[in-house]
């Protein structure tokens, strides 16, 4: 159905090319998912498919690329369009109409289709969506997860028999990306639909594939293979394949329910042993006052205390930040009701829900960005959006979802030297902090051309500058690979232990294992549950992250913690 | 007669309905002075636009209309008092300084007596004006502008869906300011005031020039711009009608503006304006576009078009036979009175009040979220 050539791509300017070797053939009704770290080039080879690399990207195109038979050299993106449905990775970008049906009947009214086939196919895709019951309001009031199905579904509509898709679920929340990946099953299932598919979160998707493309390194030669085969070799591979490889189980198991079935045994070995802290705990500031360590192994205190206990021990003046019967409202929607939260230094918050439960609302209102409607808000004493901004980065940072927002200048180093003259600090203070978080970042580099993660240590370092007792970070992880998220890991962790207290929103659940010593859960504006994260993670089964699915009922979150309890 | 349903999109009135109905409200306005004529269709627009309008981003311009109708009323009024009035007055209300003048700007005047009739006849074609502007604003407000462009003939279509996108590009551009100034507020800088506008003012700039470019992108791949094998021979005389035809309309328009061009004027502007038609119609051919559920001009849009076609015909007839009752005089002042026959005839303006499809309830919006 698709069929590379020895095909390599070079772009205008660039010495060698980002991808080159590339030869395999994606058979009909497959779905292959396109794996490998960041920057190997896999949008590069989605966007070879749909013709708009090189017709649109410029560029020089080797090789041969046929799609159901056309070639994309002599055949324009708008020639392949009955064939292949593309959706990029920010769905918004892909709209041209303004309300959702006609945005589904776009793509089929350019084809030229009979009014009543479009008619038919709308309803049949807004029902396999479910989207029917949004059919006729503006795309820009959706939230994420729908923006995202409103954008396969518009692509659907035609009946291509390939589609192409650039990171589909890194935006959603767990449940929103297992419905958008169900209907993806249900079209390669029952209409035999050709998918070509990248994704860094390999833990949604990997059970899907039919098989994977890995691209190891950029310019390297992709590989083709069965999941298991390629997982077993890949430098990227989701945290059940990690424990697979750690256990040394073969076939490596893809799925938790694979997994399961061959844990009899490691778990037998487990039984005895007790998970240790991921992160250190935090100092509480006044350590007179006895308190039982929460995060102290499972087994050996079965009842923890309320998480209230903890709060009290912080004086509110002196915390971070308190939160006390917080209320926003935009317009006439209530964004947060009776929301309290205060945070201890050298803690880490992982704020989770679905989207648009008001995590980035909440965020928002610990720098000043929203005031609140009702209730108190201070961030080391201070009520953020009566603070004036230059004072306020001393006590709060927050790195916003598109960190690039946060950044201005043309070079790295003139960006670090304007976070430096922002914040006050010593000349320098800020490159240092960049060189710690990522050494390989030069001077001269555009803040535009950095890869994401390398975007995000960037922004981090400038928020960092001021030395705020308060972090917060909104989605850190999306679009970064594994070794980025490692990476990130490690720094948060570091910061944490400083004493940094900090705060995440993220869709994240095997970040939020990892990294988390509290987990707080907001559905639409309230606050659902607050406690440590071993409870609140376990006891749900969309939040829950992989390890735990497959070892429960014993209370392990991630493989590290597994390796070292083995070790 | 059934209450009138719930609009859906298969029975929402076109865009066209309504802007045929609010033009027949504006022309009935600009056949009279009468301020209780006048003021009962502001109510008449008034009333329709309220029961009418749906939540959408549109139906909010019907304030900046009614604002703007408002401060047209004044500036008449401020002319009136400050530059005085041709209309003589006998009824002095106030005498203001007089700005002496030299002899060459004769009858222009500055300050000096203010007449009460001078006043009233400002007032009056004031409001004339301001009831023009909440008719255009009330099918501002009723008609969904996007659905306007899609009756565009098909070879129009393309720079149709350009204006939409450009409609849609300014809200996303305003959003991305009001980011980029929270960004600034992060970075510890003032969000406020002019320096922090002008320092997102490039950022701003390449998102919007990215995001354009992801949109053709995306467009591109979805089809847009397919076009259908024509013959030469109908692609040639698309053209030739085209080209043909504006030119007609050119000269035609230039014989029917110039005294001697009397005789060929008219015949040359409607030739040209129909081979300018039957260009758009051949070049339509070449388009391969298909329309999905295109709005349908049904008896309830028959219903609305003519009801405002009913109040313009009824103040035109009413103009003919009675001049002085729908422009009542300022010399002497008289109190003006309401004619009973054209204010039956704007009261037909209601009719879509009754007949138009309910919008549904509004209902609150979802927050905007971005993650």
């Amino acid at each position: 159905m698709i069929r590379f050539e020895d095909v390599s791509v070079t772009y205008d300017g660039a010495v060698e090319p980002t991808v080159q070797g590339v030869d395999f053939e994606v058979p009909e009704g497959e779905l292959v998912l396109l794996v490998g770290p960041s920057g190997v080039g896999k949008s590069t080879v989605l966007g070879a498919v749909s013709g708009l690399v090189p017709h649109f990207t410029g560029g020089t195109l080797r090789g041969r690329v046929t799609v159901a038979g056309r070639d994309t050299r002599t055949h324009k993106p708008r020639e392949l369009a009955d064939v292949v449905g593309t959706v990029g990775q920010d769905p918004l970008s892909h709209f041209v109409t303004d309300t959702v049906e006609d945005e589904l009947a776009y793509g089929m009214e350019s084809l030229g289709l009979a009014p009543a086939v479009m008619r038919r196919r709308v309803e049949e895709t807004l029902d396999l969506l479910g989207l029917a019951d949004l059919r006729d309001r503006p795309i820009a009031t959706l939230s994420g997860g729908q923006q995202q199905r409103v954008a396969i579904g518009s692509v659907l509509t035609p009946h291509p028999r390939v589609l192409v898709l650039d990171e589909p679920t890194s935006a959603l929340d767990p449940a929103a990306a297992e419905e958008v990946l169900a209907v993806l099953q249900r079209l390669v299932h029952d209409l035999g639909t050709t998918v070509l598919m990248a994704e860094h979160r390999l833990e949604r998707v990997i059970q899907y594939a039919d098989q994977v493309a890995l691209l190891p390194s950029p310019g390297a030669a992709p590989t083709l293979g069965t999941p298991s085969e390629i997982m077993a070799v890949s430098p990227v591979y989701p945290p059940v394949v990690d424990l697979g490889r750690l256990a040394d189980w073969s076939p490596l198991p893809l799925t938790v329910r694979d997994a399961r079935r061959r844990a009899g045994a490691l778990r037998e070995r487990l039984t005895e042993l007790v998970p240790k802290p991921r992160t250190p705990e935090p100092r509480t500031p006044q350590p007179r006052t006895p308190e039982p360590r929460t995060l102290q192994p499972r087994t050996l205190l079965p009842r923890t205390p309320r998480p209230t206990a903890r709060r009290a021990t912080v004086p509110q003046a002196t915390a971070p930040a308190s939160i006390e019967a917080l209320a926003v409202r935009h317009g006439r929607v209530e964004a947060l009701r009776r929301v309290d939260l205060t945070t201890a230094p050298g803690e880490i918050i992982a704020l989770m829900g679905r989207n648009g439960a008001g995590k980035s609302t909440l965020l928002g209102t610990l720098v000043g960005l929203v005031a609140p409607a009702a209730g108190s808000v201070l961030v080391g004493g201070a009520v953020p959006h009566r603070t004036a901004p230059r004072d306020l980065v001393r006590r709060v940072g927050l790195v916003p979802q598109e960190p690039r927002d946060l950044l201005y200048a043309d070079t790295v180093a003139a960006e670090c030297a304007a976070a430096d003259e922002d914040a006050a600090a010593e000349p320098g203070t800020c490159r240092a902090l960049v060189s710690e978080l990522l050494p390989d970042i030069g001077d001269d580099a555009h803040p535009r051309d950095l890869s994401e993660g390398q975007r995000l240590a960037l922004a981090l370092a400038v928020v960092l500058t001021a030395r705020p007792p308060l972090l917060l970070l909104d989605e850190p992880t999306r679009g970064l690979d594994y070794a980025a998220k490692a990476r990130l890991v490690t720094v948060l962790r570091g910061l944490a232990a400083e004493g940094h207290a900090i705060v995440l929103a993220t869709h994240d659940v095997e970040l939020a294992a990892e990294l988390a010593h509290r987990v707080v859960v907001l559905a639409d504006g309230e606050i659902v549950a607050d406690g440590p994260t071993a409870e609140v993670v376990v006891a749900s089964p969309s939040f829950a992250p992989q390890v735990t699915k497959v070892l429960a009922p014993q209370p392990w979150l991630t493989v590290t913690q597994v390796r070292e309890a083995l070790a | 007669m059934t209450r009138a349903p719930k609009a859906h999109r298969s029975n929402a009135l076109p865009p066209g309905a309504w802007w045929i109905w609010a033009l027949g409200l504006g022309t009935a306005a600009s056949r009279t002075t009468n301020p209780l004529l006048l003021a009962l269709l502001i109510a008449v627009a008034g009333y329709v636009v309220a029961a009418r309008r749906t939540d959408a981003p549109w139906a909010r311009s019907y304030t900046a209309f009614v604002k703007l109708g408002i401060a047209v009323l004044g500036i008449r009024l401020a002319f009136a008092v400050f530059l005085g009035s041709p209309i003589p007055g006998t009824h002095l209300l106030v005498t203001l300084p007089e700005l002496p003048l030299p002899h060459w700007a004769q009858g222009i005047r500055v300050g000096g007596r203010v007449t009460a009739e001078g006043l009233l006849f400002a007032l009056y074609d004031g409001l004339k004006l301001a009831t023009l502007l909440i008719c255009v604003g009330a099918a501002n407000a009723l008609a969904n502008p996007a659905r306007l462009l899609k009756s565009l003939p098909g070879a129009l279509y393309e720079a149709g869906v350009a204006v939409v996108v450009a409609l849609t590009f300014a809200p996303n551009l305003i959003a991305d300011v009001q980011r980029l100034r929270a960004a600034r507020r992060l970075r510890g800088r003032p969000d406020r005031g002019l320096r922090g506008l002008l320092h997102v003012g490039l950022p701003v700039l390449e998102g919007a020039l990215e995001r354009s470019v992801a949109l053709a992108a995306a467009m591109d791949a979805r089809g847009y711009g397919r076009t259908a094998e024509v013959a030469p021979a109908v692609r040639r005389t698309t053209t030739v009608l085209t080209l043909g035809g504006l030119l007609g309309v050119c000269a035609g328009t230039y014989g029917v503006l110039t005294a001697e061009g009397g005789t060929y004027g008219l015949p040359v502007l409607l030739a040209g304006v129909a081979a300018a038609l039957g260009g758009l119609w051949l070049g339509g051919r070449r388009s391969v576009r298909t329309r999905y559920r295109p709005d349908v001009w049904g008896v309830r849009a028959w219903l609305v078009t003519g009801s405002g076609v009913a109040v313009a015909a009824g103040l035109i007839v009413s103009a003919a036979y009675d001049a002085a009752s729908l422009s009542p005089g300022v010399v002497p002042l008289t109190a003006p009175a309401l004619p009973l026959w054209p204010a039956a005839a704007i009261l037909l303006g209601l009719l879509p009040a009754f007949v138009a499809p309910t919008p549904h309830s509004r209902e609150p919006s979802t927050p905007k979220d971005p993650s």
